[in-house]
């Protein structure tokens, strides 16, 4: 085994925690210093580990392997291919842009920070894990320090900080609930069918379930990770939730939490249940045909800029589900990329709504406008992330958008076209937000706000530097998602037709 | 000792025990209840000793067990008067109808 | 030298590229310096493109090999993508005249924009606006295009809406951008189609597989592939229905209207369909829808136009109408005439922006023509500068307009719609009549005493200038003596359509009458009691066309009560229904244990009661039932 990257990079923010613990409650600016350093280096070490992955190699690397609970199968499996490092990536970028997001928390800030890295910590575990258990015990970790961060920490509006913790919280532990079950199931099957006791993603994958067996699990495996995805119609608690959720949380939350269901239902749902995903997609495609167009007309009927992100990202995530119900190579890239493009986008989209809340203490739209004149440098983020999310060429998320959609259309024709008229709407609630919020004539009372500046510029430079990095150069993305995304589209085909057989049998 | 059989044993075992549930579920006094209880797990003692006796007399396992439970019986006296005493401290009661803290 | 130029015509979109970058990341704080730096970088861009073209034009081998490179830009199994520069006569053309007219737009703004807050963010727009542009013309695939198409409709977007604190600023620019967007939405569909159908979006595999397009689909696939291509244009070169936009868009900064909404970006939907000839040619049906939209905008934005009183507007539709003409060339199947008449509409519709600009300038923006009068006497090369253009747009000889409107009409006439060609015919009247009606109220008659013009500067009469000349001379390479455009830009096969000197002759009566009609109600008429008597005896007709035939008014009512409407509905479903069934089982879940928790009397007796029964009943139970226990129970079995 070479030297245990992933578990440094995995061990950086939980060890700024645990010096968190140990700081003096008032050491304000110190607790920022060190959560800063630890995600940083989690970011450096990502950084180090995309570039440095041998795409033509493809298949896991980086891999550390201990075994831990052997009559279970399960061992301590660490690695990543070409689907998890751009998530890995993009949990650091968040991670890394939502402690300077928070530059300015002043309640209880040590206990915020320990949260804020041990839920960082928590999301990266699930995208590195290559063992189902390790991946459902990173899981059930995210949920916790998310539901103390939006009670303590968070903004009641339309509904109370602490209805919306309880409803993010609920909705997410009876979507992992469904999920359980169904991880138990495959297990216990698997024992059956092979008699080898193996919780590792690769190892379930080459289990022969039955057919009917794999569409009873994934659909409730859909079930678990689509409530994660805010698959329609199991969204509500997305808006309500990041607009309880203080921004850190939102970033983290939106652009990168919710797509664990996303990844998780390729990793596991498609990846071991390629029949139960062949039986269901058109069901999914539908689904997420109809929270694109859904979401994105309650969007527009939205005056806080917290619950217009919200649906916003519901409809994002239908682009990714259509993707995945495509169930080819271009629709999948596509679902995936689309993730890290919604990432970075909705994270930036958080962090400059969170500045604007923070100055003018309100996100209402029809209290705002002309921000543009007073705070140009927040403007800017704020539409440079207005743009990504309308799916502008050259910022990063048009390439995805466009992969689904040559892969949903190929697949489901005129049906796709439907969730590809969304991106009008999408630019009608976006630049209406856009100019009600920074354009227009200037307010008086908005006249001494000041810009963003120093560690609050951080989110803006990092995540708009990947929003156009990205755009101008998708290879940089696709190529590494293209070689995580090739084996599985030939795993599938290699399963396929004996799982089909093997449910005609019964 | 001819009359005396285990049925004996066990009526008495249950004369006792009846009348220790009843004591227990209609006494108010707490410290009632608590004799209470004594007298259940007596009446349970006899019947581990007597069916000890009758039914596997070349073992010890009843009356061992029965050690146990004034072991336990007598812990759990100690313990029980310890919560009266704090909540007759609190309350200035030990009636049970005024120990209704647990309820919703 | 020009060999390097050719194969290094990417520089061609980068160097305005690097401009923008500078701007914003080092040189913003110095007004003056950044636009040196825009200025700079895109002469370099325009001698590049220059050279380019120049070694096009000099080599016939390029007029059936375009000069293509590509490099990889994403791909993945059953997807590649390529960027590269796509070099041919058109797009030659094309970068020639979109980087002359961008340098001497950014010349003009220094005088324009000069003291303006956002000069340097100004300079930053336009020079992000020509790379987006001058990358669109030379894009070696549909989805290259598109991408740029995207980006030179967000720069228009930023420049429409740059003085963004006017509220009307803001909304036009918002307008702009969901107008063009709506139609970009066909337009993506119809690259899809094409990537599914063909699996490539590469120009030159395109061409090579359109002709035999019934391997791949059905005609009828076909077809509609087209139209959505055509949707696309249709916006961004303001056709009707989509034409909305533009005349708002000139809210803009008059420079940005020259540039962005007269020459050369409402001009990229018209490129876009002549670069895709191929696939338009296949297909009859789709040819004609372009040249019925065209006609028909042509025609519907003159009789708007003859209505309008502020000067920016008149030339907007102006705009809109010319365009309508080059769709119709297109539609008629005739690339040479399209970009002919895109080119010489390129010089002299930049130049009357940028005079209309130096008036509004000189009369601090006031924008109604009724309101100005005689200007040409104290601006006199704003003012003939003006009046050329007007004439090169009416279509008198020898100006450009007259040769490029001529060659369109000839196109029309002889593809047998003789309808459009009458359509077009009574356009060129209405043109030469709202133009010259213009004309003649703002720089001929009396002077206005409250107004105190004054000649702009150099840097902004030299480009109206040098647009001048352009205007009076640039039609001279088509004409049919000398008839060197219709020997380089084409689309199949060159076609040297015999001049037909009757349609020539009518035209200039046509122009010559709409120039004779402005004169005679607004010079010879003093009072212009005849046009105020005309309008008002034609009321309801004025009324119509002045609010422009209430085509905003629907698209505000649509928007508002039928889109929002539906949001609401969604959003109040949302609520109510979806988050209610959510809300209601969490309520379900409260209501039983609300029933439940009476269970939980507090009292420990009680439980000791219901414990006891409890044992009692398993025990009573578990004696009648289970054989084993009942063993237990009963005293055995023996």
């Amino acid at each position: 085994m070479n030297f245990p990257v992933l578990t440094i990079c995995l061990l950086a923010p939980l060890i700024a925690a645990l010096i968190l613990i140990f700081l003096p409650r008032d050491e304000e600016r110190l607790h920022k210093a060190v959560a800063a350093a630890g995600t940083f280096t989690s970011l450096a070490i990502s950084l180090y580990v995309y570039f440095s992955y041998n795409r033509e190699l493809g298949g896991l690397q980086f891999v550390e392997r201990i075994p831990w609970i052997n009559d279970l199968g399960v061992s301590y499996f660490m690695g990543v291919d070409g689907l998890s490092l751009p998530m890995l990536l993009l949990t650091n970028l968040i991670g890394f842009s939502a402690v300077f997001a928070s530059w300015n928390v002043k309640k209880r800030t040590k206990e915020f920070f320990v949260l804020l890295m041990v839920l960082v910590a928590g999301v990266m575990g699930t995208f590195i894990a290559q063992d189902l258990f390790i991946f459902l015990l990173f899981y059930e970790v995210v949920v916790i320090p998310i539901y103390i961060m939006v009670i303590v920490w968070g903004s009641s509006k339309r509904v109370t900080k602490e209805y919306a913790g309880m409803k993010l919280t609920i909705y997410l532990l009876i979507g992992s609930a469904f999920l359980l079950a169904s991880v138990i199931a495959t297990f216990v099957k698997s024992v059956q069918i092979t008699g080898v006791p193996d919780m590792s993603f690769h190892g379930l994958g080459q289990v022969p379930f039955p057919e009917q067996f794999q569409i009873y699990m994934f659909l409730l495996m859909l079930i678990g990770f689509g409530s994660l995805l805010s698959m329609w119609p199991l969204h509500s608690w997305s808006p309500d939730g990041y607009a309880g959720a203080p921004t850190a949380v939102s970033m983290i939350h939106a652009g990168v939490l919710k797509k664990i269901g996303g990844y998780g239902l390729i990793r596991l749902a498609v990846y071991v249940m390629p029949a139960g995903a062949a039986y269901w997609a058109p069901f999914i495609a539908v689904l997420g045909i109809a929270g694109c167009a859904y979401a994105a007309m309650s969007a527009l009927a939205q005056k806080d800029l917290k619950y217009l992100v919200g649906y916003s990202s519901v409809s994002h995530m239908g682009y990714v589900l259509l993707g995945v119900a495509a169930l080819n190579s271009v629709g999948i890239n596509g679902a995936v990329a689309n993730m890290f493009a919604h990432g970075v986008m909705a994270a930036l989209f958080f962090s400059m709504i969170g500045f604007i809340y923070e100055k003018t203490h309100t996100r209402w739209i029809p209290d705002l406008g002309g921000l543009a004149r007073q705070v140009p440098r927040l403007a800017v983020g704020f539409m440079m992330a207005a743009m990504a999310s309308l799916g502008l060429p050259g910022l990063i998320s048009f390439i995805p958008e466009f992969t689904i959609f040559v892969g949903s259309f190929e697949r489901f024709g005129l049906l796709a076209v439907v969730a590809i008229a969304g991106i009008i709407i999408t630019a009608l609630y976006v630049l209406r937000a856009g100019a009600n919020t920074l354009f227009g004539p200037p307010r008086q009372e908005y006249d001494d706000l000041k810009d963003i500046k120093g560690p609050e510029m951080v989110p803006l430079v990092v995540l708009g530097a990947v929003l156009v990095v990205g755009g101008l150069l998708p290879s940089l993305l696709f190529d590494v998602i293209n070689s995580g995304v090739e084996p599985i589209m030939a795993h599938i085909a290699d399963y396929l037709p004996t799982a089909v057989q093997i449910g005609g049998g019964y | 000792m001819t009359g005396i059989s285990v049925i004996h044993y066990v009526l008495l075992s249950a004369a006792l025990f009846s009348v220790g549930l009843f004591g227990a579920l209609v006494k108010r006094n707490a410290i009632s209840v608590l004799i209470c209880i004594e007298l259940m797990l007596n009446a349970v003692n006899i019947n581990l000793v007597a069916f000890n006796r009758y039914v596997t007399p070349e073992t010890f396992v009843g009356q061992l067990f029965s050690i146990f439970v004034i072991t336990v019986a007598a812990a759990e006296v100690g313990v029980g008067l310890a919560i009266i005493i704090a909540i007759f401290r609190n309350r200035l009661s030990v009636n049970l109808d005024d120990f209704n803290w647990l309820k919703w | 030298m020009i060999e390097f130029a050719m194969h290094h015509a990417w520089l061609v979109p980068l160097l305005p590229a690097v401009a923008f970058v500078i701007i914003v990341f080092l040189t913003r704080p110095w007004p003056r310096l950044s636009s040196a730096v825009s200025i700079a970088f895109m002469l370099a861009s325009f001698v590049t493109a220059a050279l380019a073209a120049y070694g096009v034009f000099t080599d016939p081998h390029f007029k059936h090999h375009p000069l293509i490179y590509t490099v990889r830009w994403f791909g993945m199994q059953g997807l590649n993508i390529d960027v590269g520069i796509y070099l041919d006569p058109s797009s030659a053309m094309m970068i020639f005249m979109v980087s002359l007219v961008a340098l001497l737009v950014q010349i003009y703004s220094t005088g324009y924009m000069k003291g303006d807050p956002g000069y340097s963010v100004f300079f930053s727009y336009l020079s992000l606006f020509a790379a987006s542009m001058l990358g669109m013309v030379l894009s070696s695939n549909l989805l290259q295009m598109f991408v740029f198409w995207e980006l030179v409709g967000l720069c228009s977007y930023l420049l429409i809406g740059f003085y963004s604190f006017k509220i009307s600023a803001r909304e036009a620019a918002k307008k702009a951008f969901i107008t063009t967007r709506v139609a970009d939405f066909g337009l993506l569909l119809g690259i899809l189609a094409v990537q599914i159908i063909f699996g490539t979006l590469n120009f030159d595999e395109l061409t090579q597989m359109a002709p035999n397009f019934e391997n791949y689909t059905t005609a009828g696939m076909m077809t509609l592939i087209a139209v959505l291509l055509f949707i696309g244009p249709v916006g961004k070169s303001g056709q009707f229905p989509l034409h909305v936009w533009l005349p708002d868009a000139m809210e803009g900064p008059t420079p940005v209207s020259a540039l962005i909404h007269a020459a050369t970006m409402v001009v990229a939907g018209v490129y876009l369909v002549g670069r895709n000839m191929f696939l338009f040619a296949e297909v009859e049906s789709a040819l004609y829808l372009v040249a019925v939209t065209g006609a028909f905008t042509a025609f519907f934005a003159a009789t708007i136009a003859v209505t309008q009183r502020e000067i920016k507007r008149i030339l907007a539709y102006s705009t809109v109408s010319q365009l309508g003409y080059m769709m119709l060339a297109l539609g008629v199947g005739s690339l040479t005439a399209s970009f002919f008449h895109l080119w010489t509409h390129a010089f002299f519709k930049a130049l009357m922006f940028l005079a209309a600009g130096s008036v509004l300038h000189a009369l601090h923006h006031k924008a109604d023509v009724w309101e100005m009068g005689g200007l040409i006497k104290k601006m006199p090369i704003t003012g003939w500068t003006f009046v050329i253009g007007g004439l090169a747009i009416a279509g008198i000889p020898p100006f450009a307009g007259f040769w490029s409107k001529d060659e369109i009409l000839l196109a029309a006439y002889q593809s047998g719609h003789y309808f459009l060609f009458l359509l077009a015919s009574i356009t060129a009247f209405l043109t030469a009549f709202y133009m010259w009606r213009m004309i003649f109220l703002a720089f001929f008659g009396e002077e206005k005493p409250e107004n105190h013009p004054h000649e702009s500067p150099a840097n902004m009469t030299v480009p109206l200038v040098v647009l001048a000349v352009l205007a009076a001379v640039g039609g001279l390479i088509g004409t049919p003596s000398t008839p060197l455009w219709q020997q380089w830009i084409y689309y199949g096969h060159p076609h040297h359509i015999e001049p037909n000197v009757i349609i020539m002759l009518s035209s200039i009566a046509l122009a010559a009458a709409g120039i004779g009609l402005a004169y005679l109600l607004y010079v010879r008429d003093k009072e212009k009691t005849n046009a105020k008597d005309l309008a008002r005896r034609f009321q309801p007709v004025y009324k119509l066309l002045y609010n422009k035939y209430y085509i905003d008014e629907m698209y505000q009512w649509f928007t508002r009560v039928v889109v929002d409407g539906s949001a609401r509905i969604t959003y109040l479903f949302d609520i109510y229904v979806v988050d209610g069934i959510v809300n209601g089982s969490a309520a379900i879940t409260k209501g039983l244990g609300s029933v439940m928790r009476y269970f939980q009397t507090g009292k420990v007796q009680t439980y000791a009661l219901v414990f006891y029964m409890a044992v009692l009943v398993i025990t009573v139970v578990l004696a009648f039932t289970d054989a084993s226990s009942s063993v237990l129970v009963m005293g055995g079995a023996e």
